[in-house]
């Protein structure tokens, strides 16, 4: 709290941010312990906010929030919309089809008209990894890269860590398995910088064609991912897990050659009960959607007492609050 | 989570101050606070205390119990986080959240807030904000351990601890044991 806002400029409301100096979320590799913690801890609070009759908060009011779609969504964009509302802000949501992209403007000239029209924050998915990055690097305006190829999705791993640390207490030491397409997976790679950063202990598992080759190689011991295991049975990955995140598998793949078939996939690397009865009792089931039931989840798993992939999605939305919270800019002013 | 956590930056005062209250002198102020509290509202009984982060909790529960010990009943105790209603923050750097939670319906019961110190009022313009998102309660009252003066805003506590005149290049430090080694207030001069 400022000095002037209080008389308790020197007592223990003196918590300063430690996000004070971040202005993009662009994946978590450059996130301290600290500031993840922060976020969480944020998240808490937004929770209870979503929780009561009115879910409106004022924070935010005369803010404009610009979500800057080339790819489809339905859940992370909703997501961030309705986070901006909840805070009054006001969110306008941009999407490739239907606005001057299909009449060849470029990224850079999409986003520059937005930050013209005094976005005070860009959230950002594009097939292309590193497209949040080009926009951080060329406009004032705050990105937060809401999925960019098969590179990141920081606030998705964000809210993965919420989920657990809620229902499980900690992230510290909790032994987490994902299973599935790891290759093309930015939940993978972002969950894996935040994971680690965290103190927990990884497990990846799936077909050695959808395994990142230097994945497959090790990771020299200097190395922040130098903890991860990589397991080829399912069986050994679940075996006394935690947390088990299944991914989502892009039927695609299996065309494109990575799979000889659906039906074998989901035989060996689906998540199934019986797989479930090896993790520890009370283990999670997340998956961050959508989903293929039957393909790399079975239903009874997915909407079983154990999945909490329906709370991921409510988590989402305080996750994402909690970082508008701490991002967009307040001019003061107001009464 | 508590606030114990490792992204919690914690100002430490580079001077030690005039002491203004002591243990006896709080615990008597606080004493007569909550018998105020309670005729205050002897139409209405059935109050909830509600602390204002961080300074209010500790003050509020304490209130509370005080309010037990001569009634023979606790009354409800709720604590709120402003920081979704401030009107000051700086550009950037939002401070840290704490928890709000109101345990019980407030709507049409008269709610005490408790800060430790009123300074320019825009906290507790914050608070009742923030307390009407819950509800709209019957009366909303102040209680504060220190008033300091320099209001900014057109508010006054119903109950007061210590009036202490202030100038603008003081700072009040309220220490509870609770969270510190001692319970007193300090004057302290800031730094340049």
């Amino acid at each position: 709290m400022t000095a002037r806002g209080s008389g308790l400029a020197m007592t223990e409301s003196s918590t300063r941010s430690s996000l004070a100096n971040r202005r993009h979320v662009l994946d978590l590799d450059d996130f301290t312990r600290g500031e993840i913690e922060e976020v969480l801890q944020n998240t808490e609070v937004m929770k209870e906010v979503l929780s009561r009759d009115i879910r409106k908060v004022p924070t935010l009011r005369g803010k404009t929030i610009y979500t800057l779609f080339y790819e489809a969504s339905t859940r992370t964009r909703a997501s961030f919309e309705q986070a901006g509302k909840v805070m009054s802000a006001d969110v306008i949501n941009v999407s490739a089809g239907g606005s001057s992209v299909e009449k060849g403007e470029s990224l850079y000239d999409t986003a520059l008209t937005l930050q013209a029209m005094n976005a005070d924050m860009i959230i950002i998915r594009h097939a292309h990894p590193g497209a949040p990055y080009f926009l951080a690097r060329n406009l004032d305006a705050p990105i937060v890269n809401a999925g960019d190829g098969a590179h990141a999705h920081p606030t998705q791993a964000l809210l993965d860590m919420y989920t657990m640390q809620s229902h499980l207490g900690r992230i510290e030491g909790l032994k987490v398995a994902i299973v599935g397409d790891i290759l093309y997976s930015r939940v993978v790679r972002s969950n894996l910088w935040g994971l680690t950063k965290m103190g927990a202990d990884v497990t990846l598992c799936g077909p050695p064609t959808l395994m990142p080759p230097d994945f497959l190689k090790g990771f020299p011991e200097e190395h922040p991912f130098a903890g991860i295991t990589i397991e080829n049975s399912v069986d050994a990955a679940v075996g006394g897990a935690d947390v088990v995140m299944a991914l989502r598998l892009q039927v695609e793949r299996q065309r494109a050659g990575h799979l000889p078939s659906l039906r074998e996939y989901s035989r060996m690397y689906g998540v199934s009960a019986r797989r479930m009865k090896l993790a520890k009792p009370n283990a999670l089931v997340m998956h961050p959607g959508p989903m293929n039931e039957g393909v790399e989840i079975d239903a009874d798993v997915a909407h079983g007492a154990a999945s909490v992939i329906e709370e991921q999605v409510t988590n989402g939305v305080a996750v994402r609050m909690s970082l508008l919270y701490s991002l967009v800019d307040s001019n003061g002013g107001g009464t | 989570m508590t606030e114990s956590s490792s992204n919690v930056v914690r100002e430490t005062p580079q001077t030690s101050g005039r002491q203004v209250l002591d243990r006896e002198q709080m615990r008597r102020a606080l004493i007569r606070i909550a018998h105020e509290i309670l005729e205050g509202n002897v139409r209405e009984p059935d109050i909830v205390i509600v602390g204002i982060h961080s300074g209010g909790i500790h003050l509020a529960e304490r209130t509370a119990n005080l309010i037990a010990e001569f009634e023979g009943t606790k009354p409800p105790v709720g604590q709120l986080d402003i920081g979704l209603y401030r009107d000051d923050l700086s550009r950037r750097g939002r401070p840290v959240m704490r928890p709000t939670s109101i345990p019980v319906p407030i709507e049409g019961r008269p709610v005490v807030l408790i800060d430790d110190v009123l300074y320019t009022g825009r906290t507790v313009r914050a608070a009742m904000d923030a307390l009407n998102d819950f509800g709209r309660p019957s009366r909303v009252q102040l209680a504060v351990l220190i008033d300091r003066g320099h209001r900014e805003l057109p508010i006054r506590a119903d109950y007061v601890g210590r009036n202490i005149p202030t100038s603008l290049d003081e700072e009040v430090r309220v220490n509870l044991l609770e969270t510190s080694d001692e319970d007193e207030v300090l004057l302290l001069r800031k730094r340049a």
